[in-house]
């Protein structure tokens, strides 16, 4: 069985044939925005870079940071979930032991490789006790280097703060309190 | 009047066209391009280029950008590709310049200047010592003479495209021989209906013709012709609609290899002869440097004589300056047309026209 071919051809009139009119239809829309844009206003929706920036929305995310203990010391637990989660397998974590019997380990190496996350916010997800957050807000920098989009932990802890939930131990119940 | 004389009257109107056309107007076109079409797109367009003068940043509406392009390119590297015709190379882009500068020659920018009555009003031209015409050339076949300087350009392409050692270059430039070819006989025939009506081959004498009123304009009496020069002579300076022959962003055309002030010399070729179309137009069918509705005339017995030449001077820029304006107007708001479009518009479409513009006006000048 032979295929056919529908051949559809535009419709056009003597008037599209011999262009000029659609030609100075043409010329009129453009001519209007021209005019229009140089005596009245600016129809303009550019953003002057350097000077204005463009405004993210809400939950943009931004740079990671990690979050401190009320002593000052990481919050981070080395327990690897966020590196699990992790679908870019940007986060490199090893793990070390410390002296206090409350905490079993803590990170000696915590890295984020910035050139491969995908912002996705999954390590905030799995973490168990609040010690990575994705709430800067801060547009990642551009590097010369590649070795500079690796943020180490006193990166990560320039921009920590003091969380107030409750991390391991004896905490409240919260099922005393429903 | 004298040899020295003849010699400086000629030597400064070559330095004003020169200067006025490839010193002012072409760096202001090179800028208009982009400002204008940003204001038709409703953008911005370039306003990045800035000077530092007393301590502070002056941008000027970007017209500085055109100097920066000048000077960026110069700066940059003169590359021949490997396996290129150097000599060839190297002149097509001054065949490409040089051929639209020279048609200006023909062209009258103002009424005929009175040396010696400068301060009189509306000079007697009879009586005058050493009349001057506002044209660097006097030739009686000046029209003759644009066509075939300006047809010369087009070698400038071809060896682009056959000296670069590039295929696409190559396509490119055969490209741009079949269109120069295909539109520059529609132009010649759309010119001859303004010749048989105004009798005469040279440039000044036809914009007297035209200096008594509206009715005489070329585009009143020859409205037909007018169109078609029109189309014809935006399909000779290769740019949208009609620019196949370089198709930047698409196909790749005859001046690939170039680059620097090689390639500058393209553009500027380019511009150029957006401005020789637009002078010819305003010389053939706008009345040249004259004002319609007894403007001109009031002007004349008003003013002294050196104020009413510049105003005449005044007046040709103006006219050639929005004429250019229109051309970058259709420019940014018509697509390209495909090569067998292009093709059947010149040979099925314009010829046939001018043909029939040419008998028509023929049979009527016969008759009256």
């Amino acid at each position: 069985m032979a295929a056919t071919v529908k051949v559809v051809r535009p419709i056009r009139t003597w008037r599209d044939e011999i262009y000029l009119v659609e030609v100075l239809r043409g010329l009129y829309v453009t001519l209007r925005h021209l005019f229009v844009n140089v005596l009245f206003r600016r129809e303009t929706t550019t953003i002057q870079y350097p000077e204005q920036k463009a405004k993210y929305p809400d939950r943009f995310r931004g740079l990671h940071r990690l979050m401190m203990r009320d002593d000052g010391r990481v919050r981070c637990v080395a327990c690897m979930m966020c590196s699990t989660a992790c679908p870019a397998r940007c986060i490199h974590i090893e793990p070390a032991e410390t002296e206090d019997a409350n905490v079993e380990k803590f990170p000696a190496i915590f890295q984020i490789n910035e050139l491969l996350c995908v912002d996705c916010g999954l390590c905030v997800e799995a973490c168990p006790c609040d010690a990575i957050r994705m709430d800067t807000g801060i547009h990642p920098a551009p590097v010369l280097h590649r070795k500079d989009a690796l943020m180490g932990k006193v990166d990560l802890l320039s921009r920590a703060a003091r969380s107030i939930a409750v991390q391991g131990g004896d905490g409240p119940d919260w099922r005393k309190h429903n | 009047m004298t040899v020295l004389f003849a010699v400086t009257a000629a030597l400064v109107k070559v330095i004003f066209v020169l200067g006025f056309v490839v010193g002012l107007v072409v760096p202001l076109l090179t800028w208009l391009e982009r400002r204008q079409s940003a204001m038709m797109q409703d953008r911005i367009g370039p306003n990045r280029a800035d000077i530092l003068l007393f301590g502070r940043r002056f941008r000027a509406w970007g017209l500085l950008h055109p100097i920066a392009d000048a000077i960026k390119m110069l700066r940059k590297e003169d590359f021949v590709p490997a396996g290129a015709h150097k000599g060839l190379f190297t002149i097509a882009p001054v065949f490409a310049m040089a051929a639209p500068i020279i048609v200006f020659a023909v062209i009258p920018f103002g009424p005929t200047l009175c040396w010696g009555a400068l301060w009189d009003v509306a000079p007697d031209p009879s009586s005058c010592a050493s009349p001057t015409r506002l044209q660097i050339a006097h030739l009686d076949a000046g029209l003759l003479f644009v066509f075939a300087i300006s047809s010369l350009s087009v070698y400038g392409y071809t060896l682009a495209g056959w000296a670069s050692y590039n295929k696409w270059a190559l396509l490119g430039g055969l490209r741009a021989a079949a269109q120069m070819i295909s539109y520059e006989v529609t132009m010649g025939l759309a010119i001859v209906g303004a010749l048989l009506v105004y009798g005469t081959l040279e440039p000044f004498a036809m914009v007297e013709a035209q200096r008594d009123g509206l009715m005489q304009w070329g585009v009143f009496r020859q409205p037909l012709g007018f169109i078609l020069f029109f189309v014809a002579a935006l399909a000779e300076t290769k740019r949208a609609p009609f620019d196949m022959p370089e198709g930047e962003s698409e196909i790749i055309g005859y001046f690939v290899e170039y680059g620097g002030m090689r390639f500058g010399m393209f553009m500027a070729g380019e511009f150029i002869e957006v401005v020789g179309a637009a002078a010819m137009i305003t010389t053939v069918f706008l009345g040249g440097p004259f004002l319609p509705l007894g403007i001109d005339a009031a002007l004349l017995q008003s003013l002294p004589h050196w104020a009413y030449v510049m105003a005449g001077v005044a007046v040709w820029g103006m006219k050639v300056m929005l004429l250019c304006m229109l051309q970058l107007a259709v420019r940014w708001t018509l697509p390209r047309f495909r090569y067998d479009q292009l093709m059947k518009l010149g040979w099925k479409g314009l010829l046939p026209a001018s043909l029939l513009n040419l008998t028509a006006t023929a049979v009527f000048s016969a008759w009256r």
